[in-house]
């Protein structure tokens, strides 16, 4: 019997058969399904899988769109001090501004966690608001504070007794205000997603290492962190993702500036795709993002599925 | 929770607390002072005896008027409240339906589909913009509200599937296999039984969907380039700056009329925000 006549009668004994109710049942209730993710399928088709693979097509077009030129916008990037900058900025900032939001939301967390009950709802509320408003416009703000000579900034640092500082137009001090503003922001949601997570720890756990003589740093180290050890790493994967996509801060506070040093991958593929219209070469610069965060999502998803395991 | 006299409890927790949650503020309050600072004041220098930071004695409300009546920023309050509202609901619908069906019906692709649409949330729109510009471009949608009313869902129906699913598997079977012991049809009992129930976890979807659109910067810079057509944060940051040095008033009244309403939907609904971010997170 060859396999495609098998095929055959198990379709035609399917047909035949009588009692096919629960069968026709699934098989609708598939149909049903497949119809309802319909309109998803469709948006994430078409404006993220098909962007996302012509964009790989359109980094490997000369700059005038006309002639297919393979690798050779990523051979050239390589070759451009500039764009290493852009590499080294883009690392920097995601590196110091993930770290810093993990350990300033884990304090928070767990200060708000150890307030009573009634207050903490309030403090949360408040520390959340920073996360909700529109960053770019919080960011205008930020601007206005780190203007040199009528702000309130350079003024207070004054009063301590410190030296006024150039914030935006010198490099060290541009890529300090930047990737302070990113903590500023991203700190909130450390904090919730690390309180929630020390909600769902035990608290017997707590209570009989106290009985059994634990001092707070020792349950910290010992219950608390392993605890959260899985949504510690998932919420610093996603961030890694979040942050080194930054665009509107760096875009609002220095467009890359002073002399480029402060762009990261997604400014300079503006100011290169968008700005100065070579749009094959900015697709190239955003594509060098993918790599790492393929290898975050890789990992997050993993988490996510260890701890729902 | 915490141990230690009313002394301790203040020196260890609600000092550093007040103190941290009072430079997360500062930003806004800043604002706040600027967008009612008369011009005289703001470009008095720091190193002036009468420079007073935090406050100011004769607040004035020019830089509003100058706001609503010089520039297009009513304009732009429209346009980023129409662009929203509409991409909430179109995300919102698509993510009721497909978050129902990968929670409720088991089928073959489900498993698949649910970690695609998680793969298509951790997309950053700065991968994408320079593609999309092209594709809007192909369909003739650059600078009409239509260019972000669909590129938001991209973004925003990954995040509200997500989140409903999580919402959905929180809903006993039961609920819903008792109605249809009494006759109702699937869809009678998904509409009657199972979405009234998930009315919060709607609400949470819809009030994140709206200020993410809200919020958006990337794409609305992309794609709109005429100065009526663009959104709050974009008409902000591009129309505002000017040449001349007086600009910071209006600058941060603008900043700070154009959160307002994000804050006062925030202020309302501060439990939905926290319900929307943990459940999204956790899976």
């Amino acid at each position: 019997m060859s396999p495609n006549s098998t095929a055959v009668d198990v379709a035609a004994t399917a047909r035949v058969r009588p009692a096919r109710s629960l069968r026709l049942r699934l098989r609708s209730r598939s149909a049903v399904a497949v119809l309802m993710c319909l309109p998803l399928l469709a948006l994430i088709g078409g404006l993220v899988a098909y962007p996302f693979f012509y964009s790989i097509y359109l980094s490997m077009l000369n700059k005038r769109e006309t002639a297919f030129v393979g690798l050779a916008n990523f051979a050239y990037l390589t070759t451009r001090e500039t764009f290493w900058m852009v590499v080294r900025m883009s690392f920097l900032f995601t590196f110091l501004a993930v770290f810093w939001k993990a350990v300033l939301g884990f304090t928070l967390a767990v200060v708000i966690n150890a307030l009573p009950q009634r207050g903490q709802r309030v403090w949360r509320g408040i520390s959340l608001i920073p996360w909700v408003m529109p960053l770019a416009l919080s960011s205008l703000g930020w601007w206005w504070i780190y203007e040199p000579t009528h702000s309130a900034l350079n003024w207070v640092l004054v009063v301590v007794g410190i030296s006024p500082k150039p914030w935006l137009s010198d490099p060290f001090w541009a890529k300090f205000s930047v990737i302070l503003v990113n903590i500023w922001y991203g700190t909130p949601f450390f904090m919730i997603t690390y309180l929630a997570g020390l909600k769902s720890i035990p608290v017997e756990l707590y209570e009989s290492s106290a009985i059994d003589g634990a001092s707070a740093p020792q349950r910290l180290r010992y219950i608390t962190l392993p605890m959260l050890k899985n949504i510690i790493a998932v919420t610093m994967l996603f961030s890694t993702i979040v942050t080194l996509a930054t665009f509107d801060i760096i875009r609002v506070l220095t467009r890359g500036g002073p002399r480029q040093t402060t762009h990261v991958f997604g400014t300079y593929a503006f100011e290169l795709g968008i700005a100065t219209g070579d749009v094959p070469l900015g697709a190239a610069v955003s594509l060098f993002m993918f790599p790492i965060l393929a290898v975050s999502a890789f990992f997050i998803l993993r988490g996510i599925r260890q701890s729902t395991a | 929770m915490i141990e230690g006299a009313r002394w301790q409890r203040w020196l260890y927790f609600y000092c550093p607390l007040s103190v941290f949650v009072l430079g997360l503020l500062f930003p806004f309050y800043w604002m706040l002072v600027t967008t009612f600072r008369p011009d005289g004041e703001l470009y008095r220098p720091w190193n002036r005896a009468n420079y007073t930071p935090f406050w100011t004695t004769n607040p004035t409300l020019e830089h509003i008027y100058y706001l609503f009546r010089e520039t297009l920023f009513s304009a732009w309050l429209w346009n980023t409240m129409f662009i929203a509202i509409v991409s909430t609901l179109i995300s919102v619908f698509c993510g009721l339906l497909a978050g129902y069906a990968l929670a409720r019906l088991r089928f073959r692709l489900a498993g698949g589909l649910g970690t695609s649409i998680f793969v298509t949330y951790l997309v950053p729109p700065t991968l994408l913009f320079i593609p999309l510009a092209d594709v809007i471009r192909t369909f003739r949608l650059a600078d009409t509200p239509w260019a972000l009313i669909l590129t938001y869902p991209t973004f925003l129906i990954p995040f509200c599937t997500w989140l409903l699913m999580g919402y959905f598997k929180t809903i006993p079977r039961e609920l819903e296999e008792c109605a249809r012991i009494d006759g109702a049809s699937r869809i009678q009992a998904m509409l009657k039984i199972i979405f009234p129930i998930a009315t919060p976890g709607i609400l949470s979807a819809g009030i994140f969907a709206f200020t993410l659109s809200w919020n958006e910067f990337i794409y609305a810079l992309v794609f709109i380039n005429t100065p009526h057509q663009k959104t709050v944060p974009v008409g902000v940051v591009s129309e505002l700056i000017r040449g001349d040095v007086f600009f910071w008033g209006p600058l941060m009244a603008g900043a700070l009329l154009g959160s307002i309403p994000v804050a006062m939907i925030y202020s309302f609904f501060v439990e939905h925000y926290v319900a929307g971010l943990t459940g999204s997170v956790k899976g």
